[in-house]
């Protein structure tokens, strides 16, 4: 198989949802043909550019998931199992792509904030921007304004997702916002918010640069984001 | 089984309006009809109002018990608005809910202990949310020897597994099942309790799921659910499931909806 062959070949198992060959997909009578485990093999034996995977076969798959997830044609396991070939493509290709030298794109912090267990929307917009190629470090649930503060500045962050359930809890991510700016850190990150008690009403009250009402639009933002000066 | 109504909620838009206008007379309709399908308790919340909450709760408790005869379930993960709550309500409440949190432990705890009421047992755990059925069991289980510790008699605690999206992760179903055998069977007497629909979120044909899950929730001896009983096919399928579950003597609940035209066809 050429090269373009196998990048698409991955591209359209990701979009099927196939980690590896006994994998069934999303359309019929795929099963038994190679999954994305062994085609990111096969791609990194070819010596493919591992960056030219990332790109090629994740990114932008993952671009037309969302697409048919907005339209209704793929409902949130679909997303997910997308979502799953991404992570385990990442794993593969890691290794190779911190050996090329190349650079992610952005250290990106997310967290459920304080009082709050909830991390369902939180896990999948994490696992969305790593297929996106940003370095995520996953604070998890029940995060402190302090721990979220502390996490920024140690890793020079440039961006932080911020997510809550309940209305009982989504004040405090305006709690962090204030401290960011006590701390003269606001310009240094942008802040994207989530969660279902959350609007764009409210973004824009507490001073968060962004809502996202999923995973794809936090896709999308990020996009904005990175062609913005 | 025990039948909460689930209608009266503040993130449906049309009770919302109603709150924001504060127009008792649509809530007290809401309320009725529940009453009407065969509601036990009516469940009020405010939630989406934020800070108006507490207010918005005291002004619904007043409504609903205006129009209806019945206790109400109290339902907000802000332990400030169920304790304004509480004291507008006429009778034993029941107060949806308290969990391992630490802030909404140890605030809740007092009042329920010095309330008569019933108290909904959320098997949220002090800084995880329970993925598995061992860990929902042992929320459970604590949060049941705090209770009774305090004095609360088992019969009036109602835990509610925690329901969470097959969508997400296809084992959520099972878990949920198995906790509630699970605490039922070790705590003879306590109530085990669960609102349906979280099951369902983000899959079509949300009712046919919800529905079906709560025939295997009873199935797993669930004794109350928090649901619309306005839905009559849901209704009619927990009729038929006590039946065949044995609960429902001579068939004559099951007889007597048909022969009152509650029951779907087919």
């Amino acid at each position: 198989m050429n090269p373009n062959e196998l990048l698409e070949k991955i591209a359209f198992n990701v979009i099927q949802g196939r980690v590896e060959a006994e994998d069934e997909g999303f359309d019929p009578g795929l099963e038994g043909r190679r999954g994305v485990t062994e085609l990111v093999n096969e791609a990194l034996n070819q010596n493919i550019d591992p960056k030219k995977i990332l790109i090629e076969s994740l990114t932008e798959s993952m671009e037309i998931v969302g697409e048919k997830f907005e339209q209704n044609e793929y409902l949130i396991p679909d997303m997910l199992a997308s979502a799953e070939c991404v992570g385990v493509a990442m794993d593969l290709l890691s290794p190779h792509l911190i050996k090329a030298g190349v650079k992610s794109k952005g250290k990106f912090i997310i967290a459920t904030v304080k009082g709050d267990l909830h991390d369902i929307g939180k896990n999948i917009v994490a696992i969305m921007l790593k297929g996106a190629g940003y370095e995520i470090i996953d604070l998890k649930s029940d995060v402190s304004t302090d721990r979220i503060v502390d996490a920024l500045k140690e890793n020079e962050a440039p961006f932080l997702g911020l997510s809550a359930l309940l209305t009982t809890t989504m004040r405090n991510m305006e709690n962090v916002i204030r401290e960011l700016e006590k701390q003269g850190l606001r310009n240094k990150v942008k802040v994207l918010i989530g969660g279902a008690p959350t609007s764009k009403e409210f973004a824009a009250q507490i001073g968060a640069d962004a809502y996202c009402k999923d995973a794809f639009q936090a896709l999308e933002i990020m996009k904005k984001i990175a062609s913005s000066p | 089984m025990l039948i909460v109504g689930e209608k009266i909620n503040t993130s449906r838009k049309r009770i919302a309006e109603a709150v924001e206008k504060r127009d008792a007379s649509f809530i007290g309709k809401v309320a009725q009809s529940q009453a009407q399908a065969g509601a036990h308790y009516i469940d009020v919340n405010a939630g989406t109002f934020l800070e108006k909450e507490a207010d918005c709760l005291c002004w619904l408790v007043e409504a609903v018990q205006s129009a209806v005869d019945l206790p109400l379930c109290l339902d907000s993960p802000n332990p400030d608005a169920l304790i304004a709550a509480i004291k507008h309500h006429n009778g034993e409440p029941m107060i949806n809910s308290i969990s391992l949190e630490k802030d909404r432990f140890s605030s809740l705890l007092p009042v329920v202990a010095s309330h008569p009421c019933c108290v909904v047992a959320l098997c949220m755990a002090e800084t995880s949310m329970p993925a598995t059925v061992e860990e929902r069991v042992q929320v459970g289980s604590e949060l049941i020897h705090k209770l009774t510790g305090q004095g609360i008699p088992l019969e009036k605690i109602y835990v509610d597994p925690l329901v969470q999206p097959v969508s997400v992760d296809i084992r959520m179903g099972n878990a949920t099942l198995e906790a509630i055998r699970n605490i039922m069977n070790d705590f003879p007497g306590v109530n085990t309790i669960c609102g349906l629909s979280n099951v369902s979120f983000g899959l079509p044909s949300r009712r046919l799921i919800n529905r079906n899950f709560l025939a295997l929730c009873m199935a797993y001896s669930l004794s109350a659910a928090i649901l619309d009983p306005c839905d009559t096919e849901l209704m009619s399928t927990l009729l038929a499931i006590e039946m065949l579950l044995g609960r429902d003597e001579y068939c004559e609940n099951f007889i007597d909806a048909y022969q009152n035209g509650r029951l779907t066809m087919g």
